[in-house]
């Protein structure tokens, strides 16, 4: 009897927490409602891996959203004639594994021909090998650190890794560099205490922070790693304050940034915490606190409110009715997906209106040479698959929202 | 200036908040010898308590003077409703069971409470801010102290000094006492073992709203997960300071904290160690600390009162 209620009663715990789980997955693979039973049309289906729950959610849902955005004015315009576009977006909550558990997902999936994202550059590390043996196109909109396009030895010697990994998204080989030059330039801060939190996109781009700071003569007072998993950093703030630093700059994403400066803040340094595209996110001044105000961030491209071909994307984003903004990647999305689309056309012009048996193939090769003006400027793609479009902004803090400061392109 | 009073007090606050959580992983075990691994998300549920009473019950703009205590007793019931609740539905049934089944019942039980606040309580899919109390640091020599951490400072003696009492004078913590040390003799001496095993979860539970809700004040925000790795450190520094002895889990808090908080601060300054020190290793330091106490002292920094734990 107690053999049999014990039985019970696991089984019924552990079926209740699976049914949650999967409640909740299935809530979020939504997107692509519209069905393939329309007939003589062809369905060509684009993969959007990006972390659709937890910490990152925010940046992710904005990557999703943005993607059906495309597909759907692709659909709308029939842009390509006889292909009916749809998405599957698979949630890979910022972790590696679980992205390449989606990427064979998605391979497995005849229909899919072109897969956008990841968000993370420790996720897009993961993923890269499994799209590239199954030659399926991936165009990242956010991942930017350098060695997933130019090999581990990029510093000295770039080898593209993968030919069918893409990205709009510029590097961290450019975006730290950016911001010394801007920190020690414009802000004229000389002393700068470093963090990151010891992930691939962290951890790069505080390095090339850090070596373009020294270049240009400043002083490196303090460096940490901080563990992504805890929430109290006052131990570090602590350090910072007597560090002596007059700025601080963080490797890593807004979960961690937000928390760690407001706890700089409040432990007496009043100093400004500068930080890469993972912290720019209206997340990041709600953790941050009031105290946030003057706190940098600096993130690939223009800011997409005051580019005349955003106005466009920004007007159809709002009509679509998307519940969640479309954050920093949201215009870089939208080129990804439309990129994609742009080479699949091609594609499907080249082989006289149809699809082409090895069409995952063709659509790699196609994309290499696509061109196009996007929601960011001009997309096309260079000899590594990074973006030709090299801009960048920094964006400070003020009344409780993002203001962009400086726009340009970094110039080594 | 000198860093280390400052750390200290990081340290100690850090600490109080995983001794808070850890006297219910103390108490439990002591008296049913179960590690209640759901404890971390019945702190978790307590939080979600107290913001629920600021959001949902109190009019807006209420004077946090008069909102904590309120908030307080909402985190209070959540936790010891969802205590009490696992307590009858999930372990109960499984008393007498071999050790293991309890145990898979409470990962199994702490996920499920996770991923329920996760799908249903609006907002909780990413952080929510928490309300906080208004008001500057307070400066004492080289030392600031926030205004949200003064609750936990108050909050943490005067919890133990409640749980002592209770503990060492009323009728029931008495009937605890005789139960953590044998239960069927205590129940032939007349004592409701069920009820005391109740009261332990109970216990436990309210501790944790009050850790919870000194969290929410100190960081500011909370969300689903925040009970799993507090939880774990909590249950760190239970067996450090002695599982089943209340004073040593609030000591093993302590000392955790201290440590984890040192060895950010100091370890990187020792020559050999620089890259060993950064926050990101401070809970390998923590750990170490740990297996060095076992190996020495198996029953924990307190653990010679595990005869008449609880």
């Amino acid at each position: 009897m107690r053999q049999r209620s014990l039985i019970a009663i696991t089984a019924a715990l552990a079926a209740g927490a699976l049914t949650l789980t999967a409640c909740g997955s299935r809530d979020d693979d939504g997107g692509s409602d519209s069905g393939n039973g329309d007939g003589g049309g062809t369905t060509v289906v684009i993969g959007v891996d990006a972390p659709l729950t937890g910490d990152l959610s925010a940046l992710g849902l904005g990557i999703k959203n943005s993607v059906d955005l495309a597909a759907k004015t692709a659909n709308k315009d029939n842009y390509v004639d006889g292909i009916k576009f749809e998405i599957e977006a698979l949630d890979d909550q910022g972790q590696p594994s679980v992205g390449q558990q989606n990427a064979t997902k998605l391979t497995a999936n005849d229909d899919v021909l072109g897969v956008v994202g990841p968000l993370n550059s420790s996720v897009g590390e993961a993923m890269q090998i499994i799209f590239d043996r199954a030659k399926l196109v991936e165009v990242s909109p956010a991942n930017t650190n350098p060695a997933l396009t130019q090999g581990v030895k990029w510093q000295t010697e770039k080898v593209r890794p993968y030919k069918s990994y893409f990205r709009t998204a510029t590097t961290d080989a450019i975006q730290g560099p950016f911001a010394a030059q801007y920190v020690f330039n414009d802000s004229k801060k000389k002393k700068v205490f470093v963090i990151d939190d010891k992930k691939t996109y962290g951890a790069g781009l505080a390095a090339t922070f850090t070596e373009e700071f020294k270049k240009l003569g400043g002083q490196v007072v303090g460096t940490e790693h901080i563990n992504p998993d805890t929430k109290d950093f006052n131990a570090v703030a602590t350090k910072v304050k007597t560090s002596g630093a007059d700025v601080v700059y963080y490797g890593g994403e807004y979960p961690q940034a937000g928390p760690l400066s407001k706890q700089i803040k409040a432990a007496g340094a009043k100093i400004p915490v500068v930080g890469g595209d993972g912290i720019y996110s209206a997340d990041f001044i709600k953790l941050a606190g009031a105290s946030g105000t003057g706190d940098l961030a600096t993130s690939v491209g223009a800011p997409v409110e005051e580019l005349p071909s955003a106005k466009e994307f920004v007007a159809n984003y709002k009509a679509g009715g998307y519940k969640e903004a479309y954050e920093a990647y949201g215009g870089y999305s939208y080129d990804s997906a439309w990129a994609i689309i742009e080479a699949v056309k091609k594609v499907v012009e080249d082989n006289d209106g149809k699809l082409p048996d090895d069409a995952r193939a063709k659509v790699v090769d196609a994309m290499q040479n696509v061109s196009f003006d996007g929601v960011t400027g001009k997309v096309s793609f260079d000899k590594f698959g990074d973006a030709t479009n090299k801009q960048l902004t920094v964006y400070a803090v003020e009344n409780g929202a993002w203001k962009s400061v400086k726009s340009g392109t970094y110039t080594g | 200036m000198n860093e280390l009073p400052q750390q200290l007090v990081n340290g100690l606050l850090l600490g109080s908040m995983y001794g808070l959580v850890a006297i219910g992983y103390t108490m439990v075990y002591g008296i049913v010898q179960l590690i209640n691994f759901a404890h971390g998300e019945i702190f978790m549920t307590g939080a979600f308590g107290a913001l629920t009473v600021y959001l949902y019950v109190l009019p807006d703009g209420t004077s946090m003077l008069i909102a904590l205590p309120l908030m307080l007793i909402g985190a209070m019931v959540v936790s010891v409703t969802v205590a009490v609740g696992a307590e009858r539905f999930a372990y109960r049934p499984l008393r007498g069971a071999p050790r293991l089944a309890p145990l898979i019942t409470a990962i199994g039980l702490s996920l499920a409470l996770q991923q329920a606040v996760w799908a249903w309580y609006p907002g909780a899919k990413s952080k929510i801010s928490f309300p906080q109390i208004d008001g500057g640091p307070f400066h004492i020599g080289s030392v600031t102290i926030q205004t949200g951490d003064i609750f936990l400072l108050i909050a943490a003696p005067v919890s133990m000094a409640i749980l002592a009492f209770f503990v060492m004078r009323t009728r029931t913590g008495r009937g605890m006492q005789a139960t953590a040390q044998d239960p069927d003799t205590a129940k032939l001496m007349g004592v409701n073992t069920d009820r005391i095993i109740v009261v332990a979860f109970a216990l436990g539970a309210l501790f944790a709203a009050v850790g919870a809700v000194a969290n929410g004040l100190k960081y500011g925000d909370i969300d689903f997960r925040m009970g799993f790795i507090l939880g774990l450190k909590a249950f760190t520094a239970a067996v450090l300071g002695g599982i089943g002895n209340i004073y040593g889990a609030m000591i093993g808090g302590v000392v955790l904290g201290v440590a984890e908080t040192l060895a950010t601060a100091f370890i990187a300054d020792v020559p050999g160690l620089e890259k060993l020190g950064s926050q990101s290793w401070a809970d390998v330091w923590a750990f170490i600390l740990l297996i060095l106490v076992l190996l020495f002292r198996p029953q924990g920094l307190l653990g010679e009162r595990v005869a008449d734990r609880a």
